[in-house]
Formats: structure tokens, C-alpha cells, sequence
């Protein structure tokens, strides 16, 4: 583990599902994701893969145990500092699309940069432009989210992820629900982005998918079994 | 930028349910509109029931009742004899005296009361009894001798009269305005000539000009007007010789002290309006505490199906929810979203309400009705306050902003881990 700080870091991480029995899901998770780096998590279903994907994204804040993000000790903050922190730190992308249908595709990318609010409207435009070109929808930029294809609006997912130039790109099963040409795809633009610095963090059960990433984190019933060696890009 | 962002999601959500939206606007529309055409009505038709008493009721009237003198000569001995009876009583009754019903020392007490800022407005009046001449049979009739003008000022004389205006009433110096009741029981129209005979036994001929009709059988069936002067000289009195001084207060409320106090001070009687019309304001209170209750059983029916179409849309919003708080919105911002959709709803309904409300205020106000109290209106009444449209505008926007609020705010707990899982 060498090439500068960690941008995510968890310490300890513990949770378990109270409902209705207590069942422990994560026991004591360590990790850590630095700069640059492109690492999966590979687990059977039910490892507690999932979970401690959206505990690292700040939305689930019922856990035990010790989260930094780029050294800012985040357990236990406000929901409101969380909440901005999603916004200018970290992107997401999820196995099924989560696009909002009213809004266009580029609306939609649009959104969180127009949320941060550091940019003028114009700008974020023509920056959200720029991303869809990147991923090849530019052409779809005007249609309505739910009137492109399902490959497609995985692209613009991650064009949407990227707006506001995260510190690390959260993935949770992104190619989970796509065919194989798609996943491709994805998985090109991925590559793309890992070489040019950018941090990424994949969750999937696709074997294929997770050996071709830098670092592949394995998971077994809630605990981290294998961290990894580091792969030359 | 943040506010605008929140507004324009909300624009949108709303515009892609624009059909329910519409539904709930419209809700909310009815009820505004319902509520201004209601509380116009209701309180048009209050205010023309109150002013059946109040415009014929002065603030104070001013007067001397008649009655045996107070302390009597024989009362006096005794008091100053201390108590024993030591004396021949000859006089032991003072009966009251006929110029007694004449206010003492008028002008000086109209002056006093025209000098007082507390008063609006005074018009004096001189109450006699009369007979009409009618053919054989003599009919009995009240003259009222009325300064016209300053009458209809302070009580709305113009508003009871048919056929003449007020000033023709006070450019004439023999006219008459008879109660309809009295002017149908004598058969006469406008232009003939009546006779009127004083109890002192003086005969008069007057002309009538015009008609009196304040829906009261009992008031217009004896009743004609006069102007001060010409009552004055039926009676043969002076001119300073007034029966009732009518006042108008600025503050209806003063009246019955006021009314005290001019008693003490110019030793007369004095009747405040409150006394006089002691229940009326029960029935007024009464009557306005039904068209709230009417305008806010509408108003909070609105408020529901606001409610429910934002708690349903919510429910279908379940997943853009769930996106918006992982990119970075906040609960908060997510119930500001729901609360903007709300009053957006609120906004665009009450604007619209006002309108219709105006609208059907003003087709209300063009209904034909036809009430004998008030012979000169012709159509119903409506109050056209623009207080009933701010408190509806008002009313709307808190009930939907309420009816958002709760939604909203669940809303914004939706915890987005457990829909994304769900899927």
C-alpha cells in the first residue's frame, strides 16, 4: 500500500440488521482505497458487499466502527455535512440506472453539479456536455432519461457521477444489469478514467469484470478475507 | 442558485403529474373562490340586516322624556322639616308640562356637540303628533321634522325613499314625505294635497312629494317627514325648538359612555344605540361565525386532497427521492422540494380562486332581489372587502403549506439505502 494517502478509510467496521432478529452483516471491515486506485470488491451474494458500499458512501450512517474520507474522520457527522460531502467527494453509480425520469439526460447530469452551486448553470452545461461526449450519449443529451436505452443510461449514470469531479466513483454492481456489450462498455470507461487518476471503487460478483481492476478486495459473511495485491495498471 | 434548483425540481415533478396537479389546484381554486363568494354574500346580507337598526338608530339621541317632576313640593317640606309631616299639603302632584318634550336650551347643546371631536356628524328632529284629514275619518300620523340632508348623511335617509331625492324634500317649504303604509291608507299619489290637523287644532296642507318605506307595517303606516322648519311651524313653536338631537360617533363603541355623560352635562335624557338594540349584536356575531365555519370546512377539504395527491406522488417518487439525497441533496432540500410543490399548487389554485371568487361575487351582486325594508335595492347585496380575499389568499397558502409539510417532511426521512436495496 504505497502511492500517498487513502481517500476512503474504514476502520472496524461493524453492523448488523436488527430486523426482527439482531443478524450481523459486516464483522469489522477494514479497507482502504488510495488515490489513483481502481479496486473491486468481489463477494457471494449476502457478504455484506453491498452494505459496506453504502456505509463508504455516507448514506448508511448505522454502523459501528471508524470512517475517514480523505482524512476527515466522517463518523458520526451531521446529515447535512454527509449530505454535502456526496456532493462534491464522491459519485455513484448503481446496478439499475436511477436516473429521474422527468428530467433530460443532460438534466440530469446536471443536477448535483447545479446542487454544489460552484459553477454557473452554463457551465455546468457545457462541462455535463462534455462527460456525455465522453461516454458517447452526447447525441441523447435532450430525450428524456427514460426514453434511452438501459445501456445508455448506465453511461450517463456515470457521466452524472463524474459532474462534480468526485475524489472516488462508487460502484455498486454496475454492469449487474447490463449485457455483455454494454458492460463492455462500461467497463472501457472505467479503464479510461482509472488511467487518468481517477479512484474508483467497484462492488460486483462478476469475476471477469473484478480481475481486470488494479486491486480485487474479496469478501466472505461479513468480513474481508483477502485484500488484495496491488496490479500494475 | 440553491433555491432556484429546488424550485425548478419542483416545477418539474409537477409538471409531469400535471393532470393531478390541475385536480388539487382546482381543489384549492373552489375553495377561495367559495370563500370570497360566500363571505361577500354573507356579509352583505349581515350588513344590511345590521344597518336596517343601525342606520336608523343614532349613536345617541338626545331628549327629554316626559315624566312628573322627580321630587315632588311636598317630598321637599318634608325632607326639610326632618322628616315630620308639619304640613298642609296643597300641591302634591306637579304634572309634567307640554313644552317639557322639547330638548332645554337646544341650539346651545347643538353647538356644544358640533364642537366635540369625538362626534361625526348631528342632525337634529322634531317628533309631533298629528291627524290626517282622510275624507270623514281623521287618521293618525307622527310628523317627523328632519333636517334632510344631515338625516340621510348619518342614518341613510336616501335609501328609504321613493320618488323624491333629499333635497327636494329640503328645498320644499310645505312638502311632505308620506309612509307608503299611510299614503296607501289615504289613496294618495304624488302631487295631491293633504290635510293634517294639530292637537292644538290647527289645520295645515301639505304636498306630498315623495314616499317613505323602511319595511316596518307599524313605522310607515303612521309616519310622514317633514323638514325641521315646517314641523316647527305646524306646531307653531321657534325655531330652536328641537324634540331629539341625533348624534353619530366616530367610535360606535363610546356611545354608551358618552351617552352618560351627556346626560350629566346638559341634563337630558341620552339613549346609546347599544342599549336601544341590546340583542342585535348576537344575531350579527352569530351570523358571521357560520360563514367561517362554512368557508373553513371548504378550505380545509382543499388542504386534504393537497395532502393525498403529494403523498401519493411521493410514494411514485420513492426512487428520483432516493437519487437526489445520494447525489447530494439534503433532507432538508428534498422537503423543500415537496413544500415548494405544494405551494406552487397553493399559489397557482388561490390565484385562480380569487379570480373566480371576484367573478361570482360580482354575478351575485347582479341577482335580482327585492326587499321592502330597503325600497332602492334592487339587486342582492354583496361585500366586496378585499379584506376576504387576503384572508383567503392567506388561508390558502397556510392550509397548503400545512397539507405539503407532513408529506414533505416524511419525505425527506426516506432513507435512500433502503430503496436502493429494495430494487
Amino acid at each position: 500500500m504505497s502511492n500517498g494517502d487513502p481517500i476512503i478509510e474504514a476502520r472496524a467496521i461493524t453492523k448488523s440488521f436488527r430486523d426482527p432478529v439482531v443478524t450481523p452483516v459486516l464483522k469489522g471491515v477494514d479497507l482502504k482505497v488510495m488515490r489513483g486506485e481502481f479496486a473491486s470488491v468481489m463477494g457471494k451474494s449476502g457478504c455484506g458487499k453491498s452494505t459496506l458500499l453504502y456505509i463508504l458512501s455516507t448514506m448508511d450512517t448505522d454502523y459501528e466502527g471508524e470512517l475517514r474520507l480523505d482524512g476527515e474522520r466522517i463518523t458520526g457527522a451531521p446529515h447535512e455535512h454527509l449530505s454535502r460531502l456526496r456532493n462534491e467527494k464522491i459519485g455513484f453509480v448503481f446496478q439499475f440506472h436511477y436516473l429521474i425520469p422527468e428530467f433530460s439526460v443532460l438534466r440530469n447530469v446536471m443536477l448535483p453539479g447545479l446542487k454544489r452551486g460552484l459553477l454557473s448553470e452554463r457551465e455546468v452545461e457545457e462541462r455535463a456536455m462534455a462527460h456525455l461526449t465522453t461516454m458517447g450519449v452526447a447525441h441523447q443529451a435532450r430525450k428524456l432519461a427514460n426514453q434511452v436505452s438501459g445501456g445508455e443510461k448506465q453511461r450517463v449514470a456515470i457521466a452524472r457521477a463524474l459532474i462534480n469531479e468526485p475524489l472516488i466513483l462508487m460502484c455498486d454492481e454496475p454492469t449487474g444489469n447490463l449485457d455483455s456489450r454494454n458492460s463492455e462498455i462500461v467497463f472501457g470507461i472505467f479503464s479510461a478514467l482509472a488511467a487518468k487518476g481517477q479512484s474508483l471503487l467497484v462492488v460486483t460478483h462478476d469475476e471477469d469484470f473484478a480481475k481486470r481492476t488494479h486491486r480485487v478486495i474479496t469478501m466472505d459473511d461479513g468480513r474481508v478475507v483477502d485484500q488484495g495485491q496491488r496490479r500494475p495498471a | 442558485m440553491g433555491k432556484r434548483l429546488l424550485l425548478s425540481i419542483s416545477s418539474t415533478l409537477l409538471r409531469a403529474r400535471l393532470r393531478q396537479s390541475i385536480v388539487a389546484a382546482v381543489g384549492v381554486a373552489i375553495s377561495i373562490a367559495m370563500y370570497i363568494a360566500l363571505s361577500g354574500f354573507m356579509n352583505g346580507l349581515n350588513g344590511l340586516l345590521d344597518g336596517l337598526i343601525l342606520n336608523r338608530t343614532p349613536h345617541i339621541r338626545i331628549y327629554n322624556e316626559i315624566r312628573a317632576s322627580d321630587q315632588q313640593p311636598l317630598e321637599r317640606l318634608i325632607e326639610r322639616s326632618g322628616g315630620r309631616d308639619v304640613s298642609h299639603p296643597f300641591i302634591n302632584r306637579i304634572k309634567p308640562k307640554g313644552d317639557q318634550i322639547a330638548v332645554r336650551n337646544a341650539m346651545a347643546v347643538i353647538n356644544a356637540l358640533r364642537s366635540d371631536p369625538r362626534v361625526d356628524g348631528i342632525a337634529p328632529k322634531v317628533n309631533a303628533q298629528v291627524f290626517f284629514n282622510a275624507g270623514t275619518i281623521e287618521v293618525n300620523g307622527a310628523v317627523n321634522g328632519i333636517d334632510p340632508l344631515e338625516e340621510d348623511r348619518l342614518l341613510n335617509f336616501s335609501e328609504y325613499l321613493l320618488g323624491c331625492s333629499v333635497s327636494d324634500l329640503a328645498a320644499s317649504a310645505n312638502g311632505v314625505v308620506l309612509g307608503k303604509g299611510l299614503a296607501d291608507k289615504m289613496r294618495v299619489g304624488l302631487g295631491d294635497a293633504v290635510q293634517v290637523s294639530t292637537i292644538t287644532g290647527d289645520r295645515f296642507t301639505l304636498k306630498v312629494i315623495g314616499f317613505y318605506q323602511s319595511g316596518m307595517a307599524d313605522f310607515d303606516n303612521i309616519s310622514c317627514f317633514v323638514t325641521l322648519a315646517t314641523a316647527q311651524n305646524l306646531l307653531a313653536k321657534p325655531r330652536s325648538w328641537i324634540t331629539d338631537i341625533q348624534v353619530r360617533l366616530k367610535d360606535l363603541a363610546l356611545a354608551p359612555a358618552m351617552a352618560k355623560e351627556y346626560a350629566r352635562r346638559f341634563d337630558v335624557d341620552a339613549l346609546d344605540i347599544q342599549t336601544a338594540n341590546a340583542q342585535f349584536e348576537t344575531g350579527s356575531s352569530v351570523r358571521s361565525l357560520i360563514s367561517y365555519v362554512v368557508s373553513i370546512v371548504l378550505l380545509l377539504v382543499a388542504g386534504f386532497g393537497i395532502y393525498n395527491i403529494l403523498n401519493m406522488m411521493i410514494y411514485e417518487k420513492l426512487d428520483s427521492i432516493a437519487i437526489l439525497k445520494a447525489t447530494g441533496f439534503s433532507g432538508g432540500d428534498v422537503r423543500a422540494i415537496f413544500i415548494n410543490l405544494s405551494l406552487i399548487i397553493g399559489v397557482c389554485g388561490g390565484a385562480v380562486g380569487l379570480l373566480l371568487g371576484a367573478l361570482m361575487a360580482i354575478g351575485i351582486d347582479h341577482i335580482p332581489f327585492h326587499f321592502d325594508a330597503l325600497p332602492t335595492m334592487t339587486t342582492y347585496p354583496v361585500d366586496h372587502d378585499p379584506k376576504y380575499y387576503l384572508i383567503a389568499i392567506a388561508f390558502a397558502l397556510v392550509t397548503t403549506y400545512i397539507a405539503g409539510w407532513f408529506p414533505a417532511r416524511k419525505a425527506s426521512r426516506i432513507d435512500p439505502v433502503e430503496i436502493i436495496r429494495g430494487k
